[in-house]
């Protein structure tokens, strides 16, 4: 069932001459003619999924997934319950290790050509590259400055300036600065739901990783709270390659660029948010995105 | 209410009826339930009150603080205290604590950390459970045949080390509870950040668990304090200063044991209040392990 993706999104172009092109805020892309659109879909390939099939154990969850994932992007995986994309997902910075009896069984994963299932592959390098936000935001019971300084002082960084440093510019980062700047060292599951979610997101850019994968990260969260995050995703993308699975479809029509639509462990078509909700090539997905089923 | 239909409308009535009965039944059902339930909790508490009524009430009345430093009475003499029990007491426990704690610990971190589910895994886990039931007089005979029986000396180390072997189901038993307690999504959160299993439990799981598992320590602690049993087999009594960790100790329970069975008064009398101050020992490692574990919260 899957399409080549490459034929929907353009062909992609010399990378050289994508690698300098100044990214777009998302105000300024609501304004960008149709053909500078297209060029910035066609921006480098980062993450390579070459016909990844996946086992729970004897299941197969997933079958012959085979798309790129594009440099400073928003990409985001939707589809019904156990369709497979958070399952994916989870396999972009190999997460999915931590569950017996799980396997990428055929295909291979690259990001920036290196496949990360190969065994030379340090897996603990590759999260450090690969950031992510859970769908239950999991700060840690330490204080808000330890939870962002986490990941590095795991790196072995213990330079108090360089900790506060990055504690300022990974709060910014997140827009929490100004919400948290008092209460630093005050425990952070005294925040409200969306403050905790948001410390979850300074905490992964912390490390300054290229990539940050986002398992449904708003939906545990109120509207108000929801809206900051999804404003917070587009400007992360200026600087970071980010991959979101959502329920929510508003969700992923309002913060992607580009949409995969998986079902039942098949991808079943990838391409441009816009498109996708507005003409699908498949019936599936326009069952799907007009509500008929999932 | 439509009149209109008088059949439907009697129904009605009638379920209603039926309604507020059934509802009249249950509000009986669930007070008496109440009042059971409290009467049930009240006859739990009358053995130990009463117990520990008995041991304040004869333990503190003879108590003196002298006993707390001086030596035990010989037959038939007046005076005297239980100071070389008490130093044996602590000296046995502490010894009991080095040994199962660190052990204790790291055998649950690898029971929910490294291997959960695994068939060794379940292996341990069983033969902790059995552990815990063991009868304690048989972690003294154990140690007896290995320690007391070659060494030919009953030794303060034979004692502290059957002490540990009781402490150590305990402690795998809850440190294992409280590993599990910690959420996964905490240790995902680690890992995904790119720390080891190792960090992640250092820096994540243990602190987490960390008052629980102090909980479970200062339980085991709790009973090795009191138990008599493995002592007779290993560190025997003495009625002197403890000089060496390889001689024989006195300890509270022994002595207790030992008093309460002598036709002396003064040495009967000291075994209530070898009694009381235990249990004011026991109360106060507890009281000092919550004030610890609320504090790290």
């Amino acid at each position: 069932m899957s399409i080549n993706p490459d034929a929907t999104i353009m062909d992609e172009p010399t990378r050289a001459a994508q690698v300098d092109k100044p990214v777009s805020s998302h105000t300024a892309a609501a304004s960008l003619s149709a053909a500078e659109k297209s060029t910035r879909l066609n921006s480098p390939t980062v993450i390579d999924i070459e016909n990844v099939d996946f086992h729970y154990g004897a299941n197969k969850a997933l079958h012959g997934i085979h798309f790129p994932i594009r440099e400073k992007l928003v990409t985001a995986f939707i589809g019904p319950s156990g369709c497979g994309k958070s399952t994916l997902l989870r396999c972009l910075n190999r997460m999915n290790d931590l569950i017996d009896g799980t396997r990428v069984s055929a295909g291979s994963i690259k990001i920036s050509g290196v496949d990360i299932y190969h065994p030379s592959v340090d897996v603990i390098e590759l999260r450090k590259r690969v950031g992510m936000v859970f769908q239950k935001s999991n700060p840690f019971p330490k204080s808000v400055y330890e939870n962002v300084v986490y990941g590095l002082r795991l790196q072995g960084v213990n330079d108090k300036v360089r900790l506060d440093e990055a504690v300022e510019r990974s709060l910014r980062g997140a827009a929490l600065w100004e919400e948290v700047r008092d209460r630093l060292h005050t425990s952070a599951l005294g925040l409200s739901g969306g403050q905790q979610q948001r410390l979850c997101i300074a905490r992964a850019i912390a490390v300054e990783p290229e990539i940050i994968l986002m398992d449904e990260p708003c939906s545990a969260l109120d509207p108000i709270a929801t809206v900051k995050v999804e404003e917070l995703i587009h400007q992360l993308k200026q600087n970071y390659t980010i991959v979101i699975v959502t329920h929510n479809m508003q969700q992923a029509g309002r913060c992607s660029d580009i949409t995969a639509f998986f079902y039942m462990g098949r991808l079943i078509e990838i391409d441009a948010t816009e498109k996708i909700f507005t003409n699908p090539s498949q019936k599936q997905t326009e069952d799907y995105i007009s509500g008929r089923f999932g | 209410m439509s009149a209109s239909n008088p059949i439907t409308n009697e129904a009605n009535v009638l379920r209603g009826m039926d309604f507020s009965r059934k509802l009249r039944w249950r509000i009986v059902f669930s007070r008496a339930m109440d009042i059971f339930v409290g009467l049930v909790t009240f006859a739990a508490l009358i053995p130990l009150v009463s117990v520990l009524y008995m041991v304040a009430m004869r333990g503190a009345g003879n108590f003196r603080w002298s006993m707390l430093w001086e030596l035990p009475p010989a037959a038939g003499t007046d005076g005297g205290g239980f100071g070389n029990a008490l130093v044996g007491t602590l000296i046995l426990v502490s010894i009991g604590t080095l040994v199962s704690v660190p052990i204790g610990i790291l055998t649950a971190i690898f029971l929910t950390e490294y291997s959960l589910g695994s068939k060794s895994a379940r292996l341990i886990r069983f033969c902790a459970k059995i552990l815990s039931g063991l009868p304690s007089i048989l972690a003294g005979v154990f140690i007896f045949g290995v320690l007391v029986a070659t060494t030919k000396t009953f030794s303060v180390l034979a004692g502290g080390l059957a002490l540990g072997i009781l402490m150590l189901p305990i402690i795998i038993l809850a440190t294992e509870e409280a590993l599990l307690r910690v959420p996964g999504f905490l240790r995902e959160g680690s890992l995904a950040l790119g720390a080891s299993r190792t960090q992640t439990v250092l820096r994540i799981t243990l602190p987490a668990a960390g008052s629980t598992i102090i909980t479970g320590v200062m339980l085991a602690v709790a009973r090795a304090a009191g138990e008599t049993a493995p002592i007779i087999f290993t560190a025997l009594f003495t009625s002197y200063w403890i000089s060496s960790l390889h001689e024989p100790t006195a300890s509270m329970a022994v002595l207790i044991y030992n008093f309460s069975s002598v036709p002396y008064d003064n040495m009967v009398n000291m075994a209530w209040s070898a009694s009381f101050v235990l249990i004011v020992i026991v109360l106060v490692t507890n009281i000092i392990s919550h004030l610890v574990a609320n504090r790290s919260k």
